[in-house]
């Protein structure tokens, strides 16, 4: 068994962390550094509620080993807002009921913001397509797509 | 539920990789985007006592353009791919494939020369690199050879990688004009493995008929299978939806694909033919259109 010693950039912040090299980023940020808003559902990839942001890119946290976020920047949910102020993808999330339980929220939201970054003026198809790898098992995804299709217009609304 | 531990080794270089490959050969597994692999650490399916993780080995992720040929460095990621990333979009093929692959997590760290080592008999990747003839470059301490990927697939989850290889690079052939490529697939919920995929790339003679069929499926075999006979069937067919229908259900499809909890053989046989034929028209209607 090898155990590392890992540095990496946690919303923002430089965290220093030992852990064995078979735990993955998930166990690492649940576990270790207390980041319970993290989410862990199926453990194998295809949920999306363990998602973070990998240098800016959605990941699965439950298939990244530990030692692979040396030196790079993870995001959580967390790392959205300010800690005063709610993101906008946030606000919409609440403005439209498109968080019921929670659990998949996190998930959502991240995959979401990576993805409105890359397309800032998407249809409602291609926000589908772009949350198809996030389940949710309370909303039926109507009022996902909705907040997130009313945080798109937001940010691209000319502000006044 | 954590992996059962190892030893862990994140090497810098290619040549690093190799020793720690030779030293363990047999008890070592590489380490690629680990979008196949970590689930199955996870779920204990797979045990290796040494893990080497490729992740430093940057060299692994260029890509070369040489001659009509086009060199993937085997840790390309399916995301690149899939975004047409610099020289990656001298291959369209690559780019119409990728976004089927799993989810966005899956095709931001997953790569190509992962997919390809992990040979799942129902991935795109594997189907699309044996409809183009492609060829892939192993090495180990040994020396390098290059293996088409004909021969590269041997059985489900099986290729020919010895224990002390790696497969650092793709092969791709780049077309000109009058070549079209594409991809169909049936999968029952977006992200799952394709039940069958279809591959096609065809030639189109200056009349516009058909000079040169390849088809290549996947979820029909234990390694992506070439319709061969099919193919020479192909030949001098004026392309529409109709003519490679009739073309294809005038003769069996060289596939013996099996009953399991996803699809019936029949089913599969089913598909092969729908899908196929949708793929040649789509191939036919590119190998039409000027390249860019």
């Amino acid at each position: 068994m090898t155990e590392l010693s890992i540095v990496f950039t946690l919303n923002g912040e430089r965290r220093e962390i030992r852990a064995p090299a078979h735990h993955t980023l998930l166990h690492v940020l649940r576990d270790g550094l207390g980041a319970v808003e993290v989410k862990e559902g199926c453990g194998e990839g295809v949920c999306g509620t363990c998602t973070v942001l990998l240098d800016g890119e959605p990941v699965s946290s439950c298939l990244v080993l530990a030692g692979r976020v040396a030196g790079r920047d993870v995001t959580t949910i967390r790392g959205l807002g300010n800690g005063e102020t709610l993101h906008p993808l946030q606000e919409e999330f609440v403005a439209h009921g498109g968080a019921q339980c929670g659990f998949c929220t996190p998930g959502m939201i991240l995959t979401a913001y990576a993805f409105l970054r890359e397309h800032p003026h998407p249809t409602r198809a291609d926000i589908r397509r772009a949350i198809a790898g996030n389940l949710c098992r309370c909303t039926g995804y109507t009022k996902i797509i909705d907040a997130i299709a009313a945080a798109a217009d937001r940010e691209t609304r000319p502000r006044g | 539920m954590p992996a059962v531990p190892f030893e862990y080794h994140a090497p810098a270089t290619l040549s690093e990789a190799l020793e720690l490959l030779q030293a363990h050969a047999g008890d070592a597994k590489p380490l690629a985007g680990g979008q196949s692999l970590v689930p199955m650490l996870t779920l204990r399916l797979a045990r290796p006592a040494v893990v080497v993780d490729l992740h430093r080995l940057h060299e692994l992720e260029e890509v070369r353009r040489d001659n009509g040929v086009l060199e993937i460095g085997a840790l390309a990621r399916h995301r690149a791919l899939e975004r047409g990333e610099g020289l990656l979009s001298a291959c369209p093929l690559l780019q119409e494939a990728a976004p089927l692959i799993g989810n966005v997590r899956v095709r931001t760290l997953g790569t190509l020369g992962g997919s390809l080592a992990h040979a799942d008999p129902a991935a795109e990747l594997p189907a699309v690199v044996r409809a183009l003839d492609g060829t892939l470059v192993l090495r180990s301490l040994r020396g390098e050879r290059a293996v088409p990927a004909q021969d590269f697939f041997v059985g489900i989850l099986t290729t020919a990688l010895q224990p002390d290889e790696l497969l650092i690079a793709v092969r791709l052939p780049i077309f000109g004009p009058g070549v079209g490529c594409a991809v169909e697939e049936f999968s029952r919920r977006a992200g799952d493995f394709a039940i069958v995929a279809s591959v096609a790339v065809v030639e189109l003679d200056p009349a516009g008929r058909v000079a040169r069929a390849r088809v290549a499926l996947a979820g029909v075999g234990p390694t992506p299978q070439r319709l061969a006979g099919a193919e020479e069937a192909l030949v001098g067919v004026q392309p529409s939806a109709e003519t490679f229908r009739k073309a294809l259900a005038g003769r069996p499809l060289e596939i013996e694909p099996e009953s399991d909890i996803h699809a019936s053989a029949a089913y599969r046989h089913h598909l092969a033919r729908v899908l196929t034929a949708r793929a040649l028209e789509r191939a036919s209607a590119a190998a039409g259109r000027p390249i860019r």
